[in-house]
């Protein structure tokens, strides 16, 4: 099986060592027949290896490939664990990935950088494949910094915007913060543990859940709750949670086909699914799990809040994605890391179907994105219409969609949970829920309804897109319908993941809610009865009203509560208070160490300081250089008969 | 009755003359090295009188000594003074202060 893997992580790596440095030999067909192939091929192989794990039920593999080095009792391996984690996200991760390559041969073919393109993103599945199949820390890490690299080249792709590059450094510099977290907490488990291996950390845990640590003042901290929350501060970076969510809305700089696959279906997910992977030791720390709901609450509702009021299509998905990563941090803070799992899977297609959509109308609109000037899209291009209104339809969980299924099992989990805030997030996701179907349907009655508001020209040249465009929208479809039907029964209430995902008795919310479970059919119309899906339904009714029925509510509406309207505009003033504090902060610091320390100490004492004290020291002194011969022969006796009344001095006494 | 005092007394006196002499004078040069000879010969001064009081025969070869490497000296010194004199025509002690810092 060792073989197999290495391939399904080589020949990503191999597609993208062709089409980047052999790109001009290959030629732009070459390059996307080169990458979309192994990527495809990668597909089918992670399919076999996940039919193996978990429909044939073989066992965990779980070897070390290669050992890097091994210094002072540690020795750092390349790596895999296979288990039905992994595979679950091979296989959403290969898949995305493919659908996305071919969806790139349609949306960038006029792009110079198609080779390119086609090399990064080829690279980040390598990256992914790495980070996902890893069974040491380490390699974790390597999969962790290299999507972020990959993330950093893709969304400053088109490197002559200055709005790209600047999006490329905050992303970057933002996951720096997060990665510092994540570092210290593996720095933490190297220490106190001695291994970076997941199975042997997994099985020292126990043995320190009682240990202290004190990090400054005789304060005692738990040494797994720090861990804990060291490890999440890294999964808030990569996850985008408030604070550290900054990124991800300027991160759509970046060409949609990468919005699809790194900011929505794939590297956002690396958090989440890292804290199911560490789930053994999340559980326990009731504190780290806390803090977790907390965070993922916050991220859920105030950052789908915030798609209310954009205008870039692209922003409102964002956003979208955003409030989805809080819900699936939300689950793991209950302790429901299936849910999670399930939700990001379901999510992952879902949502990479929107950015696609929204793509193909990008295209249409002849790279026009504003919402403001779209409209009535419906007769023009069918097919995203539709695939997109599937795709809404998921991200709203309504009844039957896949995102109904992990959204409910999360808001029920959430309700169920006694981790402490349970009760908070619990309405912050259920309020989510509402805001979700109203900015969601915003977006399909602004873009797809109503009259057509662009120019005249654009509306001639308006057709539906080629092809390679549709046909992998028409391929993500199909599974935002049906994956989450077939997937709740074993994935949330079964035994899926097996030991791959642990959790401790107390928490175990959704073994509670296993035994109300009666299957896919029950499951719905329980939940037409429900909150969630009145919610829901509300959320749509409002949209409808608002932007369909009569237009001009909204304005009204934003000018009665303008100071709100303007907090959310403002996007809570996250943006403005990093650029005030951290970066002007920083370039504060800079200049005064710059002024007062390098000019005026280094500089102006210590150099020129010293310099000009022998100066002053020597126009003292030259004074007594008169050049009269008869001071010099003064000076020489004097200084003579200081000598002798020494010298006699001494004689005597 | 001389006494070894009043030798000393007078080598002391002859000294601080051509100190004096080196310090005050700021006309010639050839005063100048009139007043180290003196100098030198205040010394001797104390070397023939210690020769005599001590019944030590040293101390006045050191003198003949003394005067030898003095003439010498007279001469290199009066030799450098005609060059300057040519180089600079003045012995004024006032214009030789080309070392002057």
């Amino acid at each position: 099986m060792g073989n197999l893997l290495l391939a399904i992580v080589l020949l990503p790596l191999a597609g993208a060592i062709l089409a980047g440095l052999f790109g001009r030999q290959i030629g732009r067909a070459g390059a996307h027949w080169v990458t979309s192939g192994t990527v495809g091929l990668a597909f089918v192989l992670s399919a076999l290896v996940w039919k193996q794990i978990v429909l044939d039920g073989a066992p965990v593999y779980n070897a070390n490939l290669y050992t890097w080095l091994s210094a002072g009792g540690v020795d750092l391996h390349v790596g895999f664990l296979i288990d039905q984690l992994t595979a679950t996200m091979m296989v959403t991760v290969t898949f995305v990935s493919w659908m996305v390559h071919i969806y790139t041969i349609g949306y960038m073919h006029e792009d110079p950088g198609y080779q390119r393109f086609f090399a990064y993103i080829s690279l980040f599945t390598f990256s992914m494949l790495m980070l996902v199949m890893s069974n040491n820390f380490l390699q974790l890490f390597f999969g962790w910094e290299a999507v972020g690299l990959v993330s950093y080249l893709l969304i400053g792709f088109w490197y002559t915007r200055p709005t790209a590059i600047y999006a490329n450094l905050k992303a970057f510099l933002v996951n720096r913060v997060g990665d510092f977290g994540f570092l210290l907490g593996i720095g933490a488990v190297l220490m106190y543990t001695g291994s970076l291996d997941y199975a042997e950390v997994f099985k020292a845990a126990p043995a320190l859940a009682d240990t202290t640590v004190s990090i400054w003042g005789g304060q005692e901290w738990s040494l797994m709750t720090l861990t804990c929350l060291l490890l999440f501060v890294g999964a808030m970076g990569k996850s985008a949670q408030v604070p550290l969510h900054v990124w991800l809305p300027d991160s759509m700089e970046g060409p949609t086909p990468i919005s699809a696959l790194i900011h929505a279906a794939t590297m956002v997910t690396a958090g989440i699914f890292m804290v199911a992977r560490m789930s053994p030791l999340f559980e326990m720390s009731q504190t780290a799990l806390a803090v977790v709901l907390a965070i993922g609450a916050i991220t859920a509702f105030f950052m789908g809040l915030l798609g209310l009021v954009q205008n870039d299509i692209k922003r409102v998905v964002a956003y979208s994605t955003l409030s989805q990563l809080g819900y699936m941090t939300v689950a793991l803070g209950a302790s429901a890391y299936s849910a999670a799992i399930f939700h990001l899977f379901t999510h992952a297609f879902f949502k990479a179907l929107l950015f696609l959509a929204a793509g193909s109308v990008i295209i249409g609109m002849h790279h026009e994105q504003d919402m403001r000037k779209m409209g009535g899209l419906r007769k023009h291009m069918p097919i995203t219409y539709w695939t997109s209104l599937i795709g809404t339809l998921a991200l709203i969980g309504f009844p039957g969609f896949a995102g109904f299924f992990s959204k409910d099992a999360i808001i029920e989990a959430v309700e169920l949970s006694k981790t402490p805030g349970a009760e908070y997030a619990y309405w912050a996701v259920l309020s989510g829920v509402y805001i979700t179907a109203l900015y969601s349907f915003r977006l399909v009655f602004m873009v797809f309804h109503g009259e057509e508001r662009m120019d005249h020209h654009t509306l001639e040249h308006l057709h539906e897109s080629p092809a390679v465009v549709t046909v992998p929208l028409m391929a993500l479809a199909v599974p935002s319908v049906v994956i989450g039907a077939l997937g709740i029964g074993s994935m949330v209430f079964g035994d899926y993941f097996g030991a791959s995902i642990q959790v401790a008795h107390e928490h175990d919310v959704l073994k509670h809610m296993a035994e109300h479970f009666h299957g896919v059919v029950p499951f719905i119309t329980h939940g037409m009865t429900q909150l969630p899906f009145m919610l829901a339904m509300a959320g749509v009714a409002t949209a409808w009203v608002l932007y369909l029925k009569s237009p001009g509510i909204p304005a009204s509406i934003a000018a009665a509560l303008s100071p709100l309207h303007k907090l959310l505009l403002e996007k809570y003033g996250f943006d403005r208070f990093n650029e005030w504090f951290f970066a002007g902060g920083a370039r504060g610091t800079g200049g005064l160490l710059w002024k007062v320390g390098d000019v005026g100490l280094i500089d102006g004492l210590i150099v020129n300081g010293s310099a000009r004290l022998v100066g002053w020291w020597a126009g003292v002194v030259r004074h007594v250089q008169t050049g009269y011969l008869y001071h010099y022969a003064f000076a020489m006796i004097f200084g003579l008969l200081v000598l002798l009344a020494v010298f006699v001095h001494g004689a005597l006494s | 009755m001389l006494t070894l005092t009043h030798f000393l007394t007078l080598g002391a006196v002859l000294f601080c003359l051509s100190v004096a002499g080196i310090f005050i004078n700021r006309k010639n040069v050839i005063v100048l090295l009139m007043c180290i000879e003196l100098m030198l010969l205040a010394v001797n001064m104390n070397f023939i009188a210690f020769s005599h009081f001590n019944g030590d025969v040293a101390g006045q070869v050191f003198v003949f000594f003394i005067l030898t490497v003095a003439a010498a000296e007279a001469a290199i010194g009066l030799a450098i003074l005609v060059v300057l004199f040519r180089n600079r025509s003045s012995i004024n002690v006032e214009d030789l202060d080309a070392m002057k810092g």
